[in-house]
């Protein structure tokens, strides 16, 4: 598949997180402020770039060749969980303050499905290693532009009259369903 | 903790959908249809289960620097199974729920239950919420997938319902069906929880007033 096409296809058309519903859970728990959304995006776009890179080489070099196939899902896990890990350090040093901010989000990037997701992705797709990259960015980049979209409307709705039994999870869930609606209208790009 | 107050918390209180609104992406995912939500309500339950029953097994062994591993390596062990399983004996499945069965290692619901109870209580304790939180999980998807697929392509486990001149409101089929069905039915339940504490805040004025 060309590469533009990958790109504007994982941004846009089937975007991860309101067409591909990976991502979840950091799209509601983080989508509250938007330096966090963008904080977590740039974050999440590094795990999954680097672990996508990484697991296509041990699906390449270990697993397939040994038949190991099987093992794929607690070998991915695992260089995941090592990798976020990692991650967690670097950012320690270098920026406390957005390592504040993240919280308890980022070693649960770890559990975040579009890690997993888009490393399984690639390998079902049957990309080599130049698609799998471009795959993972466009992957992290559509995550850390619907979030960001998601928290620019988040701060707004602070500031409106919401029923009560709707306040917090509900109405991002609804306005989540409405931005899926205005993706939906990229379908017929690609 | 009494058994059946375990149970109780997984499958109404402490539900991990409406309540403690966890496992968010295979639930909008997965729930098309009602059939698709029970297959992989069940086959949670089954992983959940089993991973509580060795994490609640293991906790005195396990040293608290590894445990995150560990309970990593216990789960996917367990989908690994699942996913074998699923492939082998009931392949329509398999290719529905897709992607969504290696991503249960992931759901967030059991690994907070190997955290938050498998690791601190008794085996049989560990079970019970296991069955508990995984019925609760799997009710909540069939309640989803059924509404979706009722309103959504007419029809409950493939049972077409209504007749030739049933338009489905295909939306619902879709992603955004999905998200707007959930954020409403958490209002709904969120309305539901607020009526039934009322109700308990006019009962305990009542009782004390008549002291």
């Amino acid at each position: 598949m060309n590469l533009f096409t990958i790109l504007i296809s994982t941004i846009f058309v089937n975007n991860y997180v309101l067409a591909r519903f990976l991502g979840i859970c950091p799209f509601l728990g983080v989508s509250n402020k938007t330096e966090t959304a963008a904080g977590m995006g740039v974050a999440v776009t590094f795990v999954v770039t680097l672990s996508s890179i990484i697991t296509y080489f041990i699906q390449k070099l270990i697993l397939d060749p040994l038949k190991l196939e099987y093992l794929q899902t607690i070998v991915f896990i695992l260089v995941i969980a090592t990798l976020v890990q990692f991650v967690e350090m670097v950012m320690k040093k270098t920026s406390p303050t957005l390592y504040k901010a993240l919280g308890v989000y980022l070693p649960l990037i770890t559990t975040n499905c579009i890690v997993l997701g888009v490393a399984i992705l690639n390998i079902k797709e049957g990309y080599n290693l130049v698609q799998t990259i471009v795959n993972s960015i466009g992957a992290s980049v559509g995550f850390a532009f619907a979030l960001i979209l998601m928290a620019s409307v988040r701060e707004k709705l602070e500031l409106s009259e919401i029923p009560e039994s709707l306040k917090g999870f509900p109405i991002a869930l609804i306005t989540a369903g409405l931005m899926s609606i205005a993706f939906l209208g990229f379908k017929g790009l690609v | 903790m009494r058994l059946s107050n375990i149970f109780y918390n997984g499958v109404i209180k402490e539900n991990p959908i409406f309540v403690q609104l966890i496992g968010m992406c295979a639930t909008l995912a997965i729930t098309t249809s009602a059939l698709n939500g029970l297959s992989m309500g069940l086959s949670v339950i089954g992983v959940l289960v089993c991973s509580n029953f060795v994490i609640s097994l293991l906790r005195n062994v396990i040293p608290d620097k590894v445990r995150i591993p560990a309970f990593v390596v216990v789960i996917a062990t367990f989908v690994t199974m699942v996913d074998m399983f699923l492939k082998a004996f009931a392949p329509a499945i398999y290719s529905a729920l897709g992607l969504f069965i290696p991503l249960i290692v992931v759901n967030c619901i059991i690994f907070a239950r190997a955290e938050t109870f498998a690791s601190k209580n008794g085996v049989i304790e560990s079970v019970v919420d296991g069955l508990g939180m995984g019925i609760g999980y799997t009710i909540a998807l069939v309640i989803l997938g059924s509404i979706r697929e009722i309103l959504g392509a007419g029809s409950i486990f493939g049972i077409p319902l209504f007749g030739e001149g049933f338009q489905p409101a295909l939306i619902l089929i879709m992603p955004p069906g999905a998200f707007i069905l959930l954020g409403t039915l958490i209002g709904i339940f969120n309305l539901i929880r607020k009526k039934n504490e009322n109700k308990k805040d006019v009962k305990h004025k009542e009782e004390s007033y008549n002291i």
